[in-house]
């Protein structure tokens, strides 16, 4: 599938000598969810500001679906929504006027009737009236998100959509977002909930102190990088693991009665059969046996931390 | 041209003016009433008329001009320094908006309204002295091209300032102190020569020349000198603004 987002060598150093960004290279492929992961400070909000136009960059160059993002800046940029992470609107502005200027700003002509489906999709018709000022921050959340649909954009960026959002407001966002997709709109979404990526995204991409150290499909990433853990319950509780055993990756459990296996499920040999053989002949019986993968959260914190 | 995006803009910045009407509209034309019984009837006891004006009707003319550039400018700073410190600039920025749009629609909402505060302190000050308009197209046109070089000026200020007390800096301690020194409550001539050499100095000067001039065929400096200064600064601040959207200053860095 052709790309819709095209970013090469983009880098960004800003006036205070700090570099932002180290020569990003990044595709977004047509109609996919794509969750930008990484810590604090590791540039996502710098590289959604660079595509939307807020911030310029220092080097490189984006396309939005074919468009330069400067030399074509009104194609590209009318294609964009964008809901930053700050709940920053005009205060005084209801509702209503509020995502009208958002949608005029665009260039598209009035639409009422496409606002107020807006408005209801986002629970807020209701408040179509009231201030922005007398929302709650979940409503100011849902507010932004209305702005950024208002000129119908083909790709939203969701940057921290659910920072402080509550649960039945989050569970909301993620139905709208898998809505928004069956529409056919790309979604690039950045986030510190790993479980938010773990359960939106089609692709994740792992972004630390300004470099994508990473871009792949989850489903293949969880397989390739998840690490496997075997939990076996003891039939009869150990004080202190066997010296035989010390070539595995056991770890017993403070009540000795559980002992956990870690293992690379991608090995060629992973250890599986070969501890269960020791175990029977060691004499360590179980009377439970049970599997896990390990979480996006763990996959991305041992890539962070791998880093230099 | 995004006409719809330079529409949305102006049509917000009106909005606004209304929304805060009180705020906008009214009390700068009571303040300037008040300057006008107060100067008028104080000073106006002691001097009578001034180049054959008198001295009620002398001063209407800088009163205009003294609403005019503090609204242009606090208008338009406002307009573009609130955005930026709520931080919802970031829609304005990632819009397919050029930067002669945005400067038409704010430049253009914040003349609008020190405009029509003109007009109104206008019509408030005929009810207090009887005037008389010799010239009014020059008038509308030097109101105009004071309104749009003043907010334009306001719009740098805005996109300068780092804090509201910056906002406030140039305004209060540059503005206000110029256009009371450049003659809106006396004649320019009745100062003692070295004086009015150094008030030539002062910008302001020419624009209430000019401006006077429309009304009573008057003035202290040359009409022509005062257009001249005026397009000059309106070119000045035009470059400024051209400058700042080529280089993203203080908006896109």
């Amino acid at each position: 599938m052709p790309s819709i987002l095209s970013i090469s060598g983009v880098s960004k150093t800003y006036a205070t000598g700090f570099t932002a960004l180290k020569e990003v290279n990044l595709d977004i492929q047509r109609g996919e969810i794509f969750a930008l992961l990484g810590p604090n400070g590791a540039g996502k909000t710098t590289l959604i500001s660079i595509v939307c136009g807020i911030v310029n960059r220092s080097s490189g160059t984006v396309t939005v679906d074919g468009h330069d993002i400067n030399k074509d800046y009104r194609a590209a940029r009318s294609l964009i929504g964008l809901v930053p992470q700050e709940l920053t609107i005009d205060a005084f502005e209801s509702v209503w006027a509020t995502v009208n200027y958002s949608r005029g700003l665009f260039g598209k002509p009035a639409n009422p009737g496409f606002v107020e489906k807006v408005l209801r999709d986002l629970s807020l018709w209701d408040k179509k009236d009231a201030k922005a000022i007398t929302l709650s921050g979940g409503m100011k959340r849902r507010l932004m998100i209305a702005k950024a649909l208002s000129h119908e954009p083909r790709i939203l960026f969701l940057d921290e959509p659910t920072a402080g959002v509550d649960v039945e407001l989050r569970q909301d966002m993620w139905a709208m977002v898998r809505r928004l997709r069956e529409d056919g709109v790309t979604i690039i979404l950045t986030t510190h909930y790993i479980e938010e990526a773990e359960a939106m995204a089609d692709r994740v991409g792992v972004i630390n102190r300004g470099e994508i150290i990473l871009v792949e499909n989850k489903a293949e990433l969880m397989r390739k990088l998840g690490r496997k853990r075997l939990v076996l319950e003891l039939r009869n509780p150990l004080t202190a693991i066997p010296e035989a055993f010390s070539r595995y990756a056991l770890d017993l459990s403070p009540d000795g009665g559980q002992l956990t296996y870690t293992y690379d499920n991608q090995a060629e040999r992973p250890g599986v059969a070969s501890l269960m053989r020791d175990l029977e002949a060691g004499g360590i019986q179980f009377r439970d046996i049970d599997t896990q993968n390990s979480s996006l959260e763990e996959i991305f914190v041992n890539l962070v931390r791998r880093e230099p | 041209m995004n006409l719809r995006a330079v529409w949305a803009i102006y049509r917000m910045e009106m909005a606004r003016a209304f929304r805060t009407v009180l705020q906008s509209i009214v009390s700068p034309v009571i303040s300037t009433s008040l300057y006008f019984v107060v100067f008028g009837s104080a000073i106006g006891s002691r001097i009578t008329e001034i180049d054959g004006i008198s001295y009620g009707a002398f001063i209407v003319p800088g009163l205009i001009m003294l609403s005019l550039l503090t609204q242009s400018i606090s208008n338009a700073s406002f307009a573009i320094y609130f955005p930026k410190f709520v931080g919802s600039i970031y829609e304005l920025l990632s819009a397919p908006v050029s930067y002669l749009e945005i400067v038409i629609a704010y430049v253009g909402g914040a003349a609008t309204k020190s405009i029509i505060l003109g007009l109104i302190i206008l019509a408030t000050a005929s009810l207090f002295v009887p005037l008389t308009i010799l010239h009014p197209f020059w008038m509308l046109a030097f109101l105009v091209l004071t309104a749009v070089t003043f907010s334009l000026f306001g719009f740098i200020i805005g996109i300068w300032a780092k804090s509201f007390e910056q906002l406030q800096l140039v305004p209060l301690l540059i503005i206000t102190p110029l256009t009371f020194l450049g003659g809106s409550f006396y004649s320019i001539n009745m100062l003692p020569e070295i004086w009015r050499t150094i008030t030539l100095f002062n910008p302001v000067v020419y624009l209430i020349s000019g401006f006077r001039w429309s009304f009573y065929g008057k003035s202290d400096v040359s009409v022509g000198v005062s257009l001249g200064m005026t397009v000059v600064f309106l070119l000045v601040c035009i470059t400024i603004v051209a400058w700042i959207f080529r280089t993203g200053y203080r908006l896109r860095n």
